[in-house]
Parts: structure tokens; sequence; C-alpha cells
């Protein structure tokens, strides 16, 4: 097992820079998700970390060593991608073979791993076909087994799930989970999806356009995000922001998630009229226009239900309320 | 709906037979015609052979006058040879031009796809001086480098455009396993773009095959001559032998044809390669 620390990572494409003096410590046997919207970075920073990408400054530390100048294979690694990449000409049990038969691995250990590895994934009546001859969810789980035989120092996953649909992303979701525990191992996971992130991660790095905005636990980013991107980025539905001024606030900006905003019909701090509900069963989505304040969401866990163009009143749980400054940054 | 299709089908059915007829009619009169008799093929040029006027006399000279099975060999080892040269070092400039990023990338790819628009026959002149200097007139090496150097620019950039279509995943997923580049473009790249490959081997190989131009000036001799080259000889400047000539020339259609067909399983799946996925 292992653990990575990045150095002062910086990263140019010619002129144009893509990563920014990025410092990063895992754990051994961590879960570290990468998180961020598309081109902030993320699949940039992986490649760093797999050697596949030279940084423009700094350095990759593994178990404390320095790999700067090592070759992806020698870094004792392991990747998945998000198109799966497998070798279109050769057998599952090649695919996972691969990588140990250029490491000149003795054969019995080959077919030991490859075995292991297929019975963790239940890949065992799948060893003998083709990438073709496979569907999505298939596909991807031998990536993964490719990437388990090598039995590495750190796995990364480049958003391994975006290909697949809802029901098999949940699914895998919960076997790379499994893996994790099974394996013991130091894992980066690379997401744009949050929920992936929260329901992963022991450790969350917020990336945006190539700068880290925060790294925390996953219920530390959701209850204490250290400005606007990371408050805005973590949660689903998305936190409302509330302009403070118009409140008679110091700060420049309120901000106050779905589910810290009380709903009532007869009393609140301001007014509103519903402009539309969604119902998902155990929670409700209300939204709500309030006039100057523009259009909030809230939140509740209960079956009342609210009439297109009711008047309701909003008040933010002054207990859960967040504070931004004009730059962003939390006021604490 | 499905009579529409019908007839749009057999539309489509009746221009293709009809290009077909055409694109063959020369080929067809040429095969004819080397099975009849010197008087039958001036008589009824478009007529097939019947017993009266079939003939083998043109067979029987092209085997007898001159060495053609040597000039058939001497075709064959350079259209070969200069083919696997061109595949090789095309594709293999395609790999560099697509896959690394260096300084004056895009230039050398332009520069190398130039000799597309200029045609080689341009340096006929300095082609010469230069096998003179190198002493390598009237060997099958000089037209060998001369049709290696005129088949990479259109291979490289097909190559090239194809090669920028495999996944980066792909590669990348080589060299975490251990890949050299060496092994990542002989066992990974190369493989997939094997479609494309028999597309340019096709291209590169039929104008090879009919040059008559280089092995003319650059290897008439005897030991030397190429098929094209050889069938001249029934070419005079007052009598033309042309029983021995449509022989020679239906004999030369057999090996290009044997190449075509080993290439056009894959050459199909080339040009359809981008539209059906
Ligand atoms: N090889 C490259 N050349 C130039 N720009 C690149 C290259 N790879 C990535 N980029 C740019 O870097 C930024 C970050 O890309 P990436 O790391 O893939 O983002 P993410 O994975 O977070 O979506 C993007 O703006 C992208 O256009
Ligand atoms: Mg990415």
């Amino acid at each position: 097992m292992g653990s990575l620390t990045l150095r002062g990572i910086s990263k140019s494409f010619g002129a144009t820079e893509v990563l920014r003096d990025i410092d990063l410590e895992v754990h051994d046997g961590g879960f570290t998700v990468f998180v961020g919207p598309s081109g902030c970075g993320k699949s940039t920073l992986l490649r760093i970390v797999a050697g596949l990408e030279e940084p423009s400054a700094g350095d990759v530390l593994i178990e404390g060593e320095r790999v700067n100048d090592r070759a992806p294979a020698d870094r004792e690694i392991a990747m998945v991608f998000q198109s799966y990449a497998l070798y279109p000409h050769l057998t599952v049990r090649d695919n996972m073979a691969l990588g140990l038969r250029q490491a000149r691995t003795p054969k019995a250990t080959i077919e030991a791993r490859v075995a292991e590895a297929a019975r963790m994934l239940s890949l065992e009546p799948l060893l003998g076909r083709r990438p073709a001859e496979l569907s999505g969810g298939q596909r991807q789980r031998v990536a993964i087994g490719r990437a388990v035989v090598r039995t590495p120092k750190l796995f990364l996953f480049d958003e391994p799930l975006s290909n697949l649909d809802a029901a098999l992303r949940v699914n895998t979701r919960v076997e790379i989970a499994r893996l994790r525990r099974e394996l013991r191992a130091t894992m980066i996971y690379v997401t744009h999806d949050q929920t992936e992130a929260m329901t992963l991660a022991d450790q969350i790095v917020v990336l945006n356009a190539g700068r880290i905005e925060q790294i925390g636990a996953p219920m530390e980013l959701y209850r204490d995000p250290a400005n606007i991107f990371v408050a805005g980025f973590i949660g689903s539905p998305r936190m409302n922001f509330l302009d403070g001024a118009r409140l008679g606030l110091q700060a420049a900006t309120l901000g106050i998630r779905p589910e810290h905003l009380r709903l009532d019909r007869v009393a609140g701090e301001f007014e509103g009229r519903v402009s539309h509900v969604e119902h998902l069963g155990g929670e409700t989505n209300i939204f709500v226009q309030a006039g100057a304040h523009g259009l909030l969401t809230a939140r509740r866990f209960d079956e009342e239900s609210f009439a297109l163009d009711e008047r309701v009143w909003l008040t933010p749980d002054p207990a859960r309320r967040l504070l931004f400054d004009a730059e962003g940054r939390r006021l604490r | 709906m499905a009579r529409r299709g019908r007839l749009r089908a057999f539309g489509a059915h009746a221009a293709l037979l009809t290009y077909t007829a055409i694109a063959l009619f020369p080929v067809f009169v040429i095969v004819i015609n080397a099975f009849k008799s010197r008087k039958a093929i001036f008589g009824a040029p478009l007529a097939p052979p019947t017993p009266e006027t079939f003939d083998l006399a043109g067979f029987r000279a092209v085997l007898t006058q001159g060495d053609f099975v040597l000039y058939f060999q001497n075709s064959l080892i350079v259209t070969l040879v200069s083919l696997a040269l061109v595949l090789l070092f095309g594709a293999m400039s395609a790999f560099a031009l697509s896959e690394y990023r260096f300084r004056g990338n895009t230039l050398l790819g332009l520069y190398l796809a130039l000799g597309i628009m200029i045609p080689i026959r341009l340096g006929t002149v300095a082609i010469l001086e230069l096998m003179v200097a190198t002493h390598l007139v009237d060997t099958r090496t000089a037209l060998i480098l001369v049709y290696t150097a005129q088949g990479l620019p259109l291979s490289i950039f097909i190559l090239a455009e194809f090669m920028r279509q495999i996944s980066d995943d792909l590669k990348n997923a080589g060299r975490i396993d251990g890949l050299s580049e060496y092994a990542i473009f002989f066992r990974l790249v190369l493989p997939l773009t094997r479609p494309a490959m028999a597309t340019v081997a096709v291209f590169t190989m039929i104008p090879i095959w009919n040059d008559l131009w280089f092995p003319l000036i650059l290897a008439p001799s005897e030991a030397t001559k190429t098929v094209t080259l050889g069938a001249q000889v029934f070419i005079g400047q007052f009598v033309t032998n042309w029983n021995a000539v449509l022989a020679a020339l239906s004999l030369a259609i057999l090996p290009v044809l044997i190449l075509y067909l080993i290439f056009s399983r894959q050459l199909i799946r080339g040009i359809t390669s981008g539209a059906v996925k």
C-alpha cells in the first residue's frame, strides 16, 4: 500500500496554465476523490501522478520517494480509465495478464492473481471473451480487474462510472467501496459527480480552474465549506445564495442549503410564491420565487404538499447559515 | 415503403453495374484478344474468341522471347519490398506525428504531405544523377528506393489521420502495463490500423506495378526489367506483336489481382469504418 505526496505541482500546455501549485497529502490506505467541474484539470493531475504527463513544476512522491523520473510502469500504480481502454484484440484473461507478463512475473503467480481478481469481480465465465463481446458494466469490471492483478501501491480511477447507466453506476460504486475494504489499498478517484465523491471518499479534494479550493472529509466540506465555490459544488440540490445587503447583513452573500431553509404557510423572514414542486418520495423539493431574493429551493422530508403559486414564508435556519465576503471567502 | 426501398436498391445496383461494365471493358477487351489470332484481333476486336480464331501465339511468344519469368519476379520483388517499406516507414512516421508533441510537428506533417501534390517524376533527372553517383543504376534497389519515396506521402497522410482516432487511454493503459513505445506501436496501434494499412497498400501497389517510367530510366537492363517494361519489346517502331503485348498485359493483371484480393477484405472495412461503428 502507499501514500502519495504532491508538492507544488503546476502544469501548462503551451501558454495555457491548467494546474497551479497543487499541494496534497494522501495517506496510506486512504480513499481520496478529486472532484470539480469538467475541464478543471482533474484528469491532468491524475495523469501526472501516473507519470503519463510531466508536471511543468513540482514533485510527485509515492511512499516518500520522488518518482518524477520514473516511467508509469515503474511507479507501482494501476489506472482505470473512463473509456475502459481494454486491449481490443486480447481476451479478458490476457487483458488482465499483460502487465504482469511484461514485468516477467512467474506464470503460476500470474494465473493465481488473475483467478483471484476474476473471483473478486465475478469475471470467471468471461475470461475467454474479447472486449467486444462484453457489456459496458462487464468491461468496466475487467478494467478494474486489470488494475487489481498488478497489486499496485496506488489505484487511480478516472471517472470510471460515467459511461454506465444509473442503476449500474450505483452497483459499481458499491463494488468499488467493497473492493477497497477487501484490498485495503490506497485509491485516488476522479469524478465530476459530487454524489460519487460524497459516498466514496474519506478525503475530498475540490478543484476549480486548476487550483485546490478545499481539502477535507465529505461531511466537513458539507458543513464547513471554505468558500462559495465549495459550498455550491457540494450538496444536491445546490445551496441557495442570497444577497447579504438586501437582508441587512455585513456579509456580501448568505448561503443556506435547501434542507436548512424552513418553509412555512404562516410566518417567516421573507415571502414568495411556489413556482415548481418535485416529489422524490422520501423528500420534496419546492422551488420558490422569492421576489428580489430570486428563485430559492427548499427541501422537506415530510409529505406535505404545496400548490403552484401558493404564497409561502421562508426562514433560513440561523444556526446553519453561511456567510461569505465579496471575494467568496467564508466569514466565520 | 418497402417498394420504394427496392426501387432505390435497384437504381443503385443499375448505376454500379453500369460503372463496373465501363471500368472493366478495356480489361475485358485485352483479355479476350490475348486469346485470338492476329487477323481476328484486327478483324473483330470486340468478338470473343471462337474455335476458328482461338490462338495462343501471344502466350507462346511471351514465354519464348525474353525472360518473362524473370520480369515477373522483378516486378513482384520491387512491388512487395517497396510496399513493405512504405507501410512500415509510413506507419512509423504517422505514429510519431499523431502521438508525440514536439516542436515543428505540424510543419513536418505538411512537409511530408507535400509529396502528394508534387509528382516525383519532376525530379527524374536529379534522381538519375543520384543513382549514377551511387552506382545504383540497373538495380532493383534503385526502383525500390524511388517507389518508397513516392508512396510515403500519401501513406503518412492517411495513416496519421487514422491513428489520431485511436484512443489515448488505450496507449496510456499500455504504458502503465509496461509496454515500450515500440510495443505500443507494433502490438496496440498497428493491429488497430489494419484497415487503413490495407487501403494504403492498394493505393501504393497499383502505381508501382504499372509504372513504366522509372524502370525505363533507372533499370532498363535485361536482368532488372519489370513486366511493364518487358512487354515493350513487342512494341516496335514498325511492327508490333499485338498478340504478345496483349498476352503479357493479361498475365500482368494476375499478380495484382491476387494481392488486391488479399487486401480487399480489409479495404472494405477501411472505407466503411468511419460510417459504421
Ligand atoms: N494535451 C493537452 N493539450 C492541451 N490542453 C490540454 C491537454 N490535455 C488537457 N488540456 C486542457 O486542460 C484542461 C483540463 O483538462 P482535464 O484535466 O482533462 O480536465 P477534467 O478531467 O477536469 O475534465 C482543459 O481545459 C483541457 O482543454
Ligand atoms: Mg477528465
